[in-house]
């Protein structure tokens, strides 16, 4: 292994448990810390990303700042990864692609059980929601793309694993299939 | 109304099988036609007298596109769908009937008088537009048409008393060569059988050279060899009357004109490889031709030529019932096919084994098309020789050609094998041909550069389907049309073609809109040859070959359609964000966003 790299992450339109299972890297967590350098991400608190040799996006795309996230990923990111299931299908955020987006903000803010003054958010500094939710290679281009929900810690470590010693991406069968 | 009209053509079961789960998917049938869905109390009956559970019953009214568990109208009907029909304005005149009955397309009205919908191919690619309204036929419809229809259906008409006209389906054929033009002699193929043996019969089936006629061409002999030399008790004939692949109808003709050779051709398969029982599966959207395949059964008991103790021959028994499907084009395939005459859902088994030694019911089986019947017996009448006449080596004998789509003569057309597209092209009335797609949406996309290529085996093979498009035609519709159908009659068995077909309609669907770029063409060959790889069988297997014809014959289709940029999105991100805009009031700039890719 080399100098270390940059590597940003976010999560879009995900539960975070894509980052949570990074995390669960455990203690080959410390062989990595010599190796990357984190930018933008939920753990440095960093707000915007810059020049990086990688990107994990978690989550779908559902809304006007997920876009503009992702695209500055784009941008800086020489490599972009799409990380767990709603990354790469929507997950179950997509599940609200069903029905209309009037009738869900109408069920969550006007007609759902318990609501007080009842009206649809319209705070500027609100991103507006997008009409359905989208993977995000439907955004921008993606180079790989880690199935799961989440994808396995050790999916995760054999991924920057190998793209830190400069080996073709390989897994073991049953750390990308789930059968 | 209605309801009495249908209950005369309901399904003659025979009483041995009734509440038997094979006989499952033909009761639902009965039930949806009775009622116009299958009801709650029914599919609970249903389990307890077929034995089989609820889940299952609601498994198959999922799975085949003509049975539903929420109420239809008492008109039911669905538009054919198929690219040939949208050029000659179905869409428009479907269109025409939602706005004159006053019910979207795709749903029921709220009288619950009438539903609107499209449906896959329904073979009548040479007397388009077509419809079935409650399962009968409607041909060639107009804007007079369809205001007839929208009165005869408001006046709630009983669908018997509608004019006759409206359900005549015209089976004459446009071309006839050395098949047609024979006279059938009735029997004479039974009675060689009984005379001279099944070796001999065999033999003489593998001098002709006799071909499966569905598309894969496989050794007529050699199945039926196979299968009578396979150790067993039983033994059963099928014959695969479910011509589902698009603009394919040449089997509707036979069907309707010329059943007794069919029949004969299956009398005489069970005969060779000795077999009681066999079964015609006709296609759901064939159901117009159940009566008169009855009749045509009806009248060769009559005569000894099926039934008990055929041509006074005390130990030849076999008898034919017909099975009918319920619109899942998968049903085609064989192993699918015994699967839904089980009772069950169409999914393919994994082969081998093959059912010519583990078929219906785990019985040796042979599965043949139609025409392939109709063949066998009039080869046997007039010799091998006779079929050897015409054709090439490898591909004896002629081809049933259903032809549709851009010339002035659609219709059956019986070409000699070897026969060249161009040939075909000239003797149908086509002029300024771009493309032929022969086969099916599952076959190939043919080239004006290659119309000098030949329908055979060893060239073009098909199962019959022609479908011409001339220069004014939008190739890409053309394509998306076959990928859409794909992904509506994928089975969901297997990944590769479940998600593979899905991903196929969106990725071209970003093409035809203009957002895709060199890179999503590169993304679709990959996972079209993936498909062609690791799909469980043919359907998905094919799924991509309109895409990949088109991308490897027709380039320029996608080319100048795509961006110049590296990469765009597959929709317009600003648009998306207008429902949310109406819905909050909202235009300041944060409610906007930039369009293009990165």
């Amino acid at each position: 292994m080399s100098s270390p790299i940059k590597v940003a992450t976010a999560s879009l339109a995900g539960c975070f448990g894509c980052h949570m299972s990074i995390l669960d890297i455990d203690e080959r967590l410390i062989d990595l810390v010599g190796h990357i350098q984190f930018d933008r991400s939920p753990l440095t608190d960093i707000k915007k990303v810059g020049p990086c040799d990688l990107g994990l996006i978690e989550g779908g795309v559902c809304n006007a700042e997920n876009v503009e996230v992702l695209k500055a990923f784009r941008r800086q990111c020489k490599i972009l990864v799409a990380v767990g299931a709603c990354a790469i299908n929507g997950g179950v955020p997509a599940m609200r692609n069903q029905y209309s987006l009037a009738d869900c903000l109408e069920e969550a803010y006007l007609h759902g059980a318990g609501i007080d003054n009842p009206q649809i958010p319209n705070d500027p500094e609100l991103p507006l929601l997008l009409n359905q939710v989208h993977p995000i290679h439907e955004v921008v281009w993606i180079d790989y793309f880690l199935p799961g929900c989440p994808p396995s810690a050790d999916t995760i470590f054999t991924f920057l694993d190998e793209l830190l010693s400069g080996r073709p991406i390989q897994f073991a069968y049953q750390q990308i299939h789930y059968d | 109304m209605v309801h009495d009209e249908l209950q005369q053509s309901k399904l003659s079961m025979p009483d041995s099988e009734n509440g038997a789960p094979f006989s499952v998917l033909q009761q639902l049938i009965g039930l949806q036609q009775e009622y116009h869905y299958v009801p709650r109390h029914e599919i609970d009956r249903l389990a307890v007298s077929s034995g089989v559970s609820e889940s299952h019953i609601i498994g198959l009214i999922e799975f085949y596109g003509f049975l539903h568990t929420t109420p239809r109208g008492e008109y039911d009907i669905l538009f054919s769908d198929n690219i040939t029909e949208q050029m000659q304005g179905s869409h428009l005149l479907a269109d025409l009937l939602s706005k004159g009955l006053g019910v979207a397309i795709g749903t029921t009205r709220e009288d619950r008088r009438v539903s609107l919908d499209y449906t896959s191919c329904i073979g009548m690619g040479d007397q388009g537009p077509a419809a079935l309204i409650n399962g009968q036929t409607i041909t060639r419809l107009t804007t007079n048409r369809i205001g007839q229809i929208i009165q005869l259906i408001e006046a709630s008409t009983p669908l018997s008393q509608w004019p006759k006209t409206l359900f005549e389906v015209e089976s004459r054929a446009e071309r006839r060569d050395i098949v047609l033009n024979s006279e059938y002699q009735p029997a004479a193929a039974i009675e060689a059988c009984l005379k001279k043996g099944p070796a001999a019969i065999f033999s003489q089936l593998e001098q002709a050279g006799l071909r499966g006629c569905g598309g894969a061409g496989f050794s007529t002999a050699a199945k039926w060899r196979f299968c009578a030399s396979a150790a067993a008790e039983e033994r059963f004939v099928v014959c695969n009357a479910d011509e589902g692949e698009p603009g394919t109808f040449k089997d509707r003709f036979l069907l309707q004109s010329h059943a007794e050779r069919l029949i004969e051709g299956m009398t005489l398969c069970a005969a060779a490889i000795g077999a009681r029982t066999g079964f015609i599966y006709l296609r759901g959207e064939y159901r117009y031709l159940l009566d008169s395949l009855q009749r045509v059964l009806d009248q060769r008991r009559k005569e000894r030529l099926l039934g008990n103790a055929i041509l006074a021959h005390d130990d030849f028994n076999f008898d034919i019932t017909i099975h009918l499907g319920a619109g899942a084009y998968i049903c085609g395939e064989e192993s699918a096919l015994i699967e839904s005459l089980e009772g069950k859902r169409g999914i393919p088994r994994p082969r081998p084994p093959f059912p010519v030694t583990e078929g219906y019911s785990g019985f040796p089986t042979v599965v043949n098309n139609v025409e392939t019947f109709c063949n066998a017996a009039l080869i046997i009448q007039q010799g091998p020789e006779w079929y050897r006449q015409v054709g090439t080596t490898a591909s004896p004998g002629t081809k049933l050609l259903s032809i549709s789509g851009d010339c002035d003569r659609p219709g059956i057309y019986e070409f000699p094998f070897g026969t060249a597209i161009a040939e075909i092209l000239s003797q149908c009335g086509a002029h300024q041909t771009m493309a032929v797609q022969v086969g099916g949406a599952a076959g190939r996309l043919i080239p004006e550069t290659e119309f000098n290529r030949t329908i055979a085996f060893e060239d073009i093979s098909t199962g019959g389907s022609f479908m011409i498009f001339n220069q004014n035609r939008e190739l890409l519709r053309v394509i998306e049309n076959f990928t859409q159908f794909f992904r509506h009659e994928s089975c969901g068995f297997c990944t590769p073609c479940r998600v593979g077909s899905s991903l196929l309609v969106k990725q071209l669907n970003k093409v035809m809109v203009g957002h895709a770029t060199t890179k999503d063409l590169e993304e679709m060959s990959i996972l079209g040859s993936l498909m062609q790889k690791t799909s469980h069988c043919g359907l998905g297997q094919t799924a991509a070959n309109p895409i990949l014809d088109g991308l490897g014959k027709f380039p320029k289709l996608f080319q100048s359609r795509l961006r110049a940029t590296s990469f765009e999105p597959a929709f317009d991100l600003d648009a998306s964000l207008e429902e949310a805009r109406l819905l909050t009031g909202r235009d300041d700039p944060e409610a906007h966003l930039e369009g293009g890719g990165v």
